[in-house]
């Protein structure tokens, strides 16, 4: 498990997809053709948790 | 001031190689970068399209990215009632299932031979910027940072999407407009090798699950479920695992390739055009919103984008005003099925299994010689006109 920002990622579930930067309404996620990152931007609303079709995001401890 | 390029394309998927191919074509000097190693892959996409969106985009039809050719789709209820549309009924809509790895890569190739450099592991970290107006992009290659000025930059990068948002184009989607997707290519199945299948109800909440033939016994074997559907992480994967294993003619299959995925199912944005930016494809929400389809319209936006670009490259001027003639004829090839195909999808999310049965049923019985939302609803009318009434003013 990977703490990348407000989010916790299982690096071994995360197929790199891109469906969680895409839905992100905060334009917080990046992914860096196999790694995700979240920026300050970030404000948790879980909208990544819910679209990764594998369940690879889990919300982070608040900051 | 000269610059690095005139067009710099992000993304070099399908709609960005239209776009960058196009606007070479007419001496743009055009870059197109790809984050990804390989144009391409990985796949996120269950590869069908039909053969008019092909010909619309201008694409000649070529052996090496077609993986196989259809002869009709079944459109199947949660009941097991079946409306099996052939060449008669569907036309030109009737589609091949492509071999997504091979016809990026030959498109890419047409960018190419028409003078656009390409440079993969190469990624927009943002947008350099101008009183106002988009010059350039920062972005690392390889690891190693680098800041390139261009005239233009395309957002071609798809689902994805973040070159428009730094641009202030807004891009973002509703979780009713989106869907979570999971697919296998699966081999020793007993699915029919001819048909794409689209099964509708409770199977994919919101959504549907899929089989496009791959040739022999081999098929992308996926479904999408509506974002507002969605109950708990991994749902996508969890249904499509289940609705596999109890099909008799998916559960002797074997998986090759799993691929996950998300696809926008929303209106198109409202603007596509900044000063010295725009966007094409996915990136401006242009996936049909009831097929979830979106290489035709991308592949379509991209040959407008192109030949908008390189007549902006002739005239020097890639200014917002310069760039409408662009969002004008994009939006008058797609925008109203876009709308309405949102609209039809909107309603049909709402609807029960036994309705969706009723409607199958109803279909079936009906001779409908061309597949249309009009010729649809009407053939709906007699049967349930309560479905229909929302739709009146269509038919």
């Amino acid at each position: 498990m990977s703490e990348v920002g407000w989010m916790k990622v299982n690096v071994e579930k995360c197929m790199h997809c891109g469906a969680c930067a895409g839905s992100c309404p905060q334009n917080a996620v990046f992914l860096h053709e196999v790694m995700l990152t979240f920026s300050n931007a970030c404000n948790r609303c879980g909208r990544c948790v819910k679209i990764c079709p594998v369940g690879a995001i889990i919300m982070g401890a608040k900051k | 001031m000269k610059t690095d390029y005139d067009i710099i394309v992000v993304g070099a998927g399908p709609a960005g190689s239209l776009t960058a191919w196009h606007a070479a074509k007419k001496g743009a000097r055009v870059l197109m970068i790809e984050k990804r190693q390989e144009i391409g892959a990985q796949l996120r996409c269950a590869e069908g399209i039909s053969r008019k969106g092909l010909v619309k985009a201008g694409i000649p039809m070529d052996k090496r990215w077609v993986c196989a050719e259809m002869k009709g789709a079944r459109l199947v209820s949660p009941g097991g009632y079946e409306l099996k549309l052939d060449e008669s009924h569907a036309g030109s809509e009737v589609g091949v299932v492509l071999e997504r790895h091979r016809f990026d890569k030959a498109l890419a190739a047409y960018a190419a031979h028409a003078g656009a450099e390409i440079r993969l592991k190469t990624a927009a970290t943002g947008l350099l910027k101008q009183d106002g107006k988009v010059v350039g992009i920062t972005g690392t290659s390889f690891g190693e940072p680098f800041r390139l000025t261009a005239d233009c930059v395309v957002g071609a990068d798809g689902y994805e999407s973040q070159v428009g948002r730094w641009g202030g184009l807004d891009t973002t989607v509703k979780l009713s407009d989106m869907t979570s997707c999971f697919q296998y290519r699966m081999t020793g199945l007993k699915t029919e090798p001819d048909f794409c299948e689209f099964v509708l109800g409770s199977v994919a909440p919101g959504g549907y699950a899929w089989v496009f033939p791959k040739g022999d016994d081999t098929a992308n074997v996926g479904m999408g479920l509506l974002g507002s559907k969605l109950k708990h992480p991994g749902d996508a994967k969890m249904y499509l695992d289940k609705w596999i294993k109890s099909d008799p003619r998916l559960n002797c299959g074997q998986p090759l390739e799993a691929v996950g995925a998300a696809v926008s199912v929303s209106p198109p944005v409202e603007k596509a055009i900044a000063d010295g930016l725009l966007l094409v494809g996915d990136a401006a929400r242009v996936v049909d919103p009831i097929t979830g389809g979106g290489i035709a319209n991308g592949c379509l936006m991209g040959l407008h984008a192109g030949q908008v670009l390189g007549d902006c490259f002739q005239a020097k001027d890639y200014s917002e005003a310069a760039l409408q003639t662009y969002e004008k004829r994009w939006r008058d090839d797609l925008e109203n099925k876009l709308w309405t195909n949102w609209m039809a999808k909107e309603k049909l999310v709402t609807l029960s299994d036994e309705t969706l049965d009723t409607i199958i049923q109803t279909l079936a019985q009906c001779d409908i010689t061309e597949m249309s939302v009009h010729n649809l609803l009407a053939a709906l009318k007699e049967k349930l006109p309560e479905l229909v009434k929302d739709f009146e003013d269509m038919i």
